[in-house]
């Protein structure tokens, strides 16, 4: 879908929200090279990229309403969780394990968010375990007849497992509203798709489940932000789930501990590089005249400062009292649900 | 009062949470037409097949699905349908459940119950008899029940739906029918993690949990007839967090330990219990801490005469009651 | 040789394959039915039959080359087991656990069929998970370079569970040599298929793998046979798996612990009675002459002596001697009492 003013109009968004689109992307971008400038320093012991896939994540979480639908989101999603709202500063105390860090106060790796107030759920590392997570707070929505909706994110390698499979099963049983986003790279870690699936979309595997699956290009954040407005509009008026598959490239390894070179030619990834969602959007935005070469500098510096300050702030915050491990095993204080 | 067998108590108690709490909801395969085991029976007329909820065959899902709905307002009692049902969804549990108020620092809580029956002793071959409760009493995060009576079925499966974190309730399937007991009309609790003294004694401590239990207390008996051997009976009811204050007292009184329990013996959860009263209680002993368990075969195999050969019973108790009081 | 006129719609089987298919459905029915009397009776705990699936059964299995291609059954799959060669004797070992029972020595309940003698996998309770099972067997196959295929069977509500789509997935990446039978009688045990999937036919997930999926009559053992014989000659090619959907019915309860009317109106099964796949077939052969009243007859009464002599047989075997609960837990090794 080529940006044009017609097709913006056509997704109601105004100049400020194209801005505002183009500002988490970069914040995104600028938080996940600093983590990774931070790890080869040595200051924490690992961080995974979001770098490329600013778009389906961008694209996906502006529509959705921050701290009323709840976001499912995996490690790769930085950017996911930087518009739903949480600051530079939050994800960074989760790359320093700081004892403030709001995810998880040092207990998880980086890159896994978790908000309360912005209902971003906490997530653990074994692949799709979020996705039936998903399913449940969209049943419990739909049981108590609320209008949110749940989103569940996950990669390419993760629709292989059974949890993916009973979850798409389940929402579509029960024609949950939910939201299924796959933010497709092509790999998961050195195994390519055709490894993984036989298919060349895994879109299609939605009409085994009864609902509709769109594959979209995960690199124009527009285009998946117009298929997930319509995605979230049939969750909230009852018609169930959908599968949004946005095929999209990870720009980088896909740690600190790996080494893409051992499997992804250095061609693939220029292609790709050329394709770079942030480019490309900025690019658009020159065209409408929303953007001019003063206001993106402007926007550059604003982030670069921000995420400077993020981290001069959270290497200075403490870290964690050792004993504090030992907390919070079970709930504490003797809450009760009776 | 009323007598009630224990599926009926299990039943009543989830009844009236969920008369109490509309936030409570039943789901499995199966429980909209009352469960295999007649647990949710009556509950989609009371309640509706929204409340009482038949899942698709996918126990992964269900529990992970459970612990997303208690995420959002919902308390879940998941239901799977037999214990060695659990292991598709045992990621869920362990992974998921016990660490997710951990691992988000105390921010995230999952009130859940997973019920489900366990247990040997009714011809269900090697996949409708197994004891899981070794497995998730490993694991920090969790709570874990077994219940083998009406009267501590009913109390403790309401602390387990009152309480804040997530509760693996495990129902010997054995002792579904096979008891009557007096159940109080109102409202009772009892609380997850006190052990209960079945049967007083002064010779021996015999600490055990579930089916077990009852033979434990038939083996009491015929000691006390036959050898006037005096036996105390302690049902732990709850094996994680479990009543170690409850079974080093006894211990320390009789100055004898035997533990009985169904599960394979390597590694079951009264090795446990045992390395905690060697440790904290060695200067009492008398006579070494014994365990009475089964063999280390696949729990359990679906002919009689196998299954009988494998599993502890009163006689074979009994014999290591003897044997412990010689000492 | 006598040139034998090909029957129309016999999917190129001649009259004794045709009669042959015939007879194995029966057996299935009266083991089946067996079975579930002698529960009745109290001499064996527990049943569970495949009445009304055995269309679906004997019709997959017909087509495959027994003791070489690999069976991966569920505990349905009676007529499968029979097809494939094991003897009603051999059912009724396992299903009064006697020592002889090549199942499992009375370890495992009745018809959890397994005979390495001829590739049928001994299978677990838990559903499904047999499924990765069989896609394994057949990359071995593959990596192997034999021409053995393997089949794995299930019911609706398997298709659920992680385990299905792990192996499905699985197949279609490496172009296995497997097919997957769903024998779809709408229930699982209580559940009605409208609450385990949300769509019509199963069969159409095959797309999202990457191989073809077809729904069939499940009642109708011709028809059954045309689409699996031609998944197997896809297998056999090497152009990969296939799933294969059958509809069909049980016309008995879940198993032996199972009230079936508490889910189930008389009703609907009083209309599946009707469709019955033996009544079916039976009129299909007489219709087209393949045999008459009277040679139908007697092959009912055959396979009812044959399973009468199974019975009396099985009823006079040892039962296990109760220290051999300790042996095979690892190879060779063996507890001390
Ligand atoms: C169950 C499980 N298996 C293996 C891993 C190790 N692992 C971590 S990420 C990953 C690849 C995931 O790929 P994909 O889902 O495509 O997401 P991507 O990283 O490409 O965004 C693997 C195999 C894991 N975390 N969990
Ligand atoms: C993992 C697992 N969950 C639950 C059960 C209990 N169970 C046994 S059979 C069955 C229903 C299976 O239905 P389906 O796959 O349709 O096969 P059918 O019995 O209808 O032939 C259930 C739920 C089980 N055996 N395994
Ligand atoms: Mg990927
Ligand atoms: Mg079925």
């Amino acid at each position: 879908m080529a940006i044009t003013k017609e097709a913006i109009k056509t997704f109601g968004l105004t100049e400020e929200q194209l801005l505002e689109m183009h500002y988490k992307m970069l914040l995104a971008r600028a938080v996940s090279v600093r983590q990774r400038v931070l790890q080869r320093m040595g200051k924490g012991p690992m961080t995974f990229s979001g770098e490329g896939h600013e778009a389906v994540q961008v694209g996906t979480a502006f529509a959705l309403r921050p701290g009323r639908d709840w976001v499912f989101a995996y490690y790769r999603d930085v950017a996911v969780a930087l518009t739903v709202g949480m600051t530079p500063v939050e994800i960074l105390r989760g790359f320093f394990a700081r004892r403030d860090d709001i995810s998880s106060g040092g207990r998880n790796m980086p890159s896994h968010f978790s908000h309360p107030d912005l209902r971003i759920v906490s997530g653990s590392a074994p692949i799709a375990t979020q996705i039936p997570h998903a399913v449940g707070a969209a049943l419990a929505a739909k049981l108590r007849k609320l209008d949110e909706i749940s989103v569940a994110y996950f990669g390419d390698g993760a629709t292989s497992t059974g949890d993916w499979h009973e979850s798409m099963n389940f929402a579509g049983v029960h024609k949950l509203p939910m939201v299924f986003v796959c933010e497709f790279n092509g790999y998961a870690i050195s195994v390519p798709w055709r490894k993984q699936a036989a298919i060349e979309n895994v879109a299609v595997r939605a009409a085994g489940y009864g609902f509709p699956g769109v594959t979209l290009n995960g690199n124009d954040v527009l285009e998946v932000y117009g298929a997930m407005t319509e995605a979230v509009k049939r969750a909230r008026s009852g018609e169930g789930p959908t599968l949004i598959e946005a095929k999209t490239y990870r720009l980088q390894p896909h740690s600190s501990d790996d080494d893409d070179r051992r499997y992804r030619t250095r061609e693939e990834v220029e292609q790709w590089a050329q394709k770079d969602p942030i480019v490309v959007f900025a690019m658009s935005l020159h065209e409408l005249g929303v953007l001019d070469d003063k206001s993106e500098q402007e926007l550059n510096d604003r982030v670069n400062r921000e995420v400077d300050e993020a981290t001069d702030k959270v290497e200075q915050e403490s870290t964690p009292e050792p004993e504090s491990a030992l907390r919070h095993v079970f709930v504490e204080g003797g809450a009760s649900n009776g | 009062m009323a007598e009630k067998n224990m599926v009926e108590a299990i039943h009543d108690a989830m009844f009236e949470e969920m008369k109490r709490d509309d936030r409570i909801i039943v789901m499995g395969e199966d429980v909209g037409e009352g469960g295999v085991f007649r647990a949710t029976d009556g509950f989609v007329a009371e309640f509706g097949e929204e409340r009482c909820m038949d899942t698709p065959l996918a126990e992964s899902c269900i529990v992970g699905a459970a612990i997303g709905a208690s995420l959002n307002g919902i308390i879940p009692i998941a239901e799977i349908q037999f214990a060695d049902f659990s292991h598709p969804a045992f990621d869920q549990l362990v992974s998921e459940a016990a660490r997710l108020h951990y691992r988000s620092n105390g921010t995230w809580s999952c009130p859940i119950v997973v019920r489900t029956p366990y247990g040997s002793g009714i011809h269900g071959g090697p996949y409708h008899s197994q004891s899981i409760e070794a497995f998730y009493a490993h694991v920090p995060g969790l709570k874990v029940i077994c219940v083998a009576s009406p009267y501590d079925a009913k109390g403790l499966l309401k602390s387990a739906i009152r309480d804040p974190n997530p509760v693996v309730f495990l129902e010997h399937k054995k002792a579904y029918r096979a008891f009557r007991q007096e159940i109080p009309d109102g409202d009772y609790t009892i609380p997850i993690g006190q052990a209960e003294t079945k049967r007083e004694g002064s010779d021996i401590s015999l600490i055990t949990y579930g089916m077990m239990t009852h033979h434990s207390l038939k083996a009491a008996e015929t000691l006390e007839q036959e050898d006037g051997t005096s036996v105390e009976v302690i049902d732990l009811r709850t094996v994680s967090p479990w009543d170690k204050e409850r079974v080093l007292g006894s211990v320390k009184k009789t100055g004898k330990a035997l533990i009985v329990y169904e599960d394979n013996i390597t590694g079951g959860f009264g090795a446990e219990v045992a390395a905690t009263i060697a440790q904290d209680a060695f200067d009492y002993l008398d006579g070494p801490v014994t365990r009475v368990a089964s063999p280390d075969v696949p729990i359990s195999p679906y002919s009689g005469i196998l299954e009988e050969y494998i599993l502890p019973n009163p006689e074979k108790i009994a014999e290591a009651i003897r044997k412990l009081a010689a000492y | 040789m006598v040139s034998v006129k090909e029957i129309t719609g016999a999917e190129g089987l001649s009259r004794d394959q045709l009669l042959d298919l015939y007879y194995k459905m029966l057996l299935a029915r009266t083991v089946g039915q067996r079975e579930r009397m002698l529960n009745r009776m109290g001499k064996g705990p527990f049943a569970v039959t495949g009445e009304g699936h055995e269309a679906l059964q004997v019709g997959t299995a017909y087509p495959l080359k027994p003791g070489h291609d690999w069976i991966v059954p569920y505990y349905r799959d009676i007529g499968v087991a029979l097809t494939i060669g094991q003897t009603p004797l051999d059912l009724l070992l396992a299903h009064l656990s006697r020592e002889g029972d090549i199942s499992s020595g009375g370890r495992n309940m009745p018809s959890h069929f397994s005979d390495p003698r001829l590739h049928i996998v001994s299978g677990s309770a838990p559903v499904a998970t047999h499924f990765p099972h069989a896609a394994g067997i057949a990359l071995a196959s593959k990596l192997r370079g034999l021409d053995e295929l393997s089949v794995c069977y299930t019911g609706d509500g398997g298709t659920s569970t992680g385990d299905c789509h792990e192996a499905m997935n699985f197949a279609g990446v490496h172009k296995l040599p497997v097919i997957f039978v769903i024998e779809n009688n709408q229930y699982a045990i209580s559940v009605h298929v409208r609450k385990q999937f949300a769509v019509e036919d199963i069969s159409i997930r095959a797309e999202g793998y990457g191989f073809p999926g077809v729904t069939v009559d499940g009642n109708d053992v011709l028809a059954v046979y045309a689409a699996m014989k031609e998944a197997v000659d896809r297998a056999r090619r090497g152009d990969g798996a296939t799933l294969i959907e059958g509809k069909t019915y049980r016309l008995v309860p879940h198993t032996s612990d199972d009230d079936d009317r508490r889910y189930r109106s008389r009703e609907e099964v009083e209309e599946w009675t009707g469709k019955d796949p033996l009544v079916r077939y039976r009129n299909w052969l007489k219709e087209n002459d393949v045999a008459d009243e009277a040679k139908l007859d007697s092959l009912h009464e055959h396979a009812a002596r044959e399973v009468d002599e199974a019975t009396e047989q099985a009823e006079k075997a040892p039962t296990p001697k109760p220290e051999s609960a300790l042996d095979h837990v690892l190879i060779e090794e063996r507890l001390a009492g």
